[in-house]
C-alpha cells in the first residue's frame, strides 16, 4: 500500500526492510528525551494490552516477573558462574 | 463531542499510540509500577487515562499519526494482529473523547502464564503446533548443557518457589478472579447508580418544567376567571347600593306622604269637632225641647203605623 512515500525512519521495526535497517537505526531519536519517549511508548503498549483490561489474567504480571528474574540472572551471571571455575 | 466519522478515524489512529504515546507524566508511570501487582489487571484507572492529553507537540506527532495509521494495518504479521487488541484511543487533540470507549474485555492471550500467544502464532506457519515447544526444549537443553544456566542451590529454591506459585495460582486463581470481578462490578454499579440517580432526577426536573410550562398556558383562563369574579363583585356592590338608595328614597317619600295624611286628618277632625261644637252650642234649650217633643210625636206616629200594619 505504498501509495505515499514514507520516510524510512518513521516506519515500524517490522516494516523496515533489512537493507534499510542501518538508516532506520541512524534516524531514530536517541536523545534522552527520545529514549524516555520510547520507554513510555513501550510501557503504554504493554500496559494497555495486558493490564488495563476488564478481565486481565496472570499473564500481565507474570511476564514482567519472569522478565525480571531473567534480567537479574543475566546481571548476576558473572557471580553465579564463579562456581564453574574453581 | 466527536462525531461518528471522527470516532472512526480515531480508531484507525488507535494503533499509533505505539509511536507517539509520549504525553503522560512520569508520576503516573511510577505509581503504576508500584501498584501493578496489587491490581493484577482487574482494576482500570479511567481517571488516569484522561490525563493523557497532548498539550505538547501535537503537530509533530500528528504527522507521525498520519504516517503510521497508513501503515498500521498492513502486513505487520503477528505483531499487528496482536496490536489489534490494544485499540485504545489517543488524546492527540485538545478535546477529550468523552464518553471514553470501554476497556477491552480480555487482555492479550498468554500461554502457560508467561508466553505471549504471538510467539506461537509467529512460529505456526513454519513449524506447526509443536514448534515453540521444541524451541523451548531445545533452548533449555542448550542452556543446561553449556552451563549458561548454572544449577546450584538457587535452582532448588527457584523450583520450590515455582511449584508453590503454580499450585497457588491454579488452586486459588478463579476465586481471586471472581473476587476481583465482584469488586469491580460493585464499583461500576455504584457509579452507574449515581449516574442513574442523576439522570432520573434530571428527567424529573424536565417533566416538572414541562408541567410548569403547560400551567403557564392556563394563565389566561385564570385571569378570565378573576376578571369575572371582580366584575361580579362590582355588580353586586352596585346593586346593593342601588337597593339602598331606592329604599331610602322610598322611606323619605313615605314619610312625606304620612305627614300629609296626618295633616289632612288633623284638619278634618279639627273641623268636624269645631262644627259639632258650634252646632251643639247653637242648639238653644228651647229648640232642644221642641225637637225632642217632635221626635216623640214622630215616634208615636210610627208606632201606630207599625201596629196597624202588624194588625192588618
Amino acid at each position: 500500500m505504498a501509495d505515499r512515500p514514507v520516510p524510512v525512519v518513521e516506519k515500524r521495526l517490522m516494516d523496515v526492510k533489512l537493507g534499510e535497517l542501518g538508516s532506520w537505526l541512524g534516524g531514530r531519536d536517541f536523545t534522552p528525551n527520545g529514549i524516555l519517549q520510547a520507554i513510555r511508548r513501550g510501557h503504554d503498549r504493554y500496559y494497555n494490552k495486558y493490564i488495563n483490561v476488564k478481565k486481565g489474567g496472570i499473564g500481565g504480571v507474570a511476564m514482567l516477573l519472569v522478565g525480571y528474574v531473567a534480567i537479574s540472572y543475566l546481571w548476576e551471571y558473572d557471580h553465579i558462574s564463579e562456581i564453574l571455575t574453581i | 463531542m466527536l462525531s461518528v466519522g471522527q470516532l472512526k478515524t480515531h480508531h484507525s489512529f488507535s494503533v499509533e499510540f505505539v509511536i507517539s504515546r509520549c504525553f503522560a507524566g512520569f508520576s503516573r508511570e511510577t505509581s503504576l509500577r508500584l501498584c501493578r501487582r496489587a491490581r493484577r489487571g482487574r482494576n482500570k484507572k479511567q481517571g488516569a487515562r484522561r490525563s493523557n492529553n497532548s498539550a505538547s507537540q501535537p503537530s509533530v506527532m500528528l504527522s507521525r499519526l498520519i504516517v503510521v495509521s497508513v501503515n498500521s494495518l498492513k502486513g505487520c504479521g503477528p505483531i499487528g494482529a496482536g496490536l489489534v487488541h490494544a485499540s485504545r484511543s489517543l488524546h492527540t487533540s485538545p478535546q477529550s473523547l468523552a464518553p471514553l470507549p470501554p476497556l477491552p474485555e480480555k487482555g492479550g492471550k498468554v500461554r502457560h502464564g508467561i508466553f505471549p500467544e504471538e510467539l506461537f502464532q509467529l512460529l505456526y506457519p513454519k513449524t506447526g503446533v509443536t514448534g515453540p515447544y521444541m524451541l523451548g526444549t531445545g533452548l533449555i537443553l542448550y542452556m543446561l548443557s553449556k552451563e549458561i544456566y548454572v544449577i546450584n542451590h538457587e535452582t532448588f529454591a527457584a523450583a520450590s518457589i515455582g511449584t508453590a506459585i503454580i499450585y497457588g495460582v491454579k488452586k486459588f486463581g478463579p476465586t481471586v478472579a471472581n473476587l476481583a470481578d465482584k469488586i469491580n462490578e460493585e464499583k461500576v454499579a455504584k457509579a452507574q447508580e449515581v449516574k442513574d440517580v442523576a439522570i432520573s432526577s434530571l428527567t424529573q426536573a424536565i417533566d416538572d418544567e414541562k408541567k410548569e410550562q403547560w400551567r403557564v398556558e392556563g394563565r389566561s383562563m385564570l385571569f378570565d376567571a378573576k376578571r369575572n369574579n371582580v366584575a361580579m363583585l362590582l355588580e353586586t356592590n352596585y346593586r346593593e347600593r342601588l337597593h339602598m338608595v331606592t329604599n331610602e328614597v322610598k322611606r323619605r317619600l313615605d314619610y312625606q306622604i304620612a305627614l300629609q295624611n296626618l295633616h289632612h286628618r288633623l284638619e278634618q277632625e279639627h273641623m268636624i269637632n269645631w262644627v259639632e261644637k258650634n252646632v251643639i252650642s247653637s242648639i238653644t234649650p228651647q229648640q232642644e225641647k221642641e225637637s225632642i217633643a217632635k221626635c216623640i210625636t214622630d215616634l208615636k206616629v210610627l208606632a201606630k203605623a207599625t201596629q196597624a200594619r202588624a194588625a192588618a
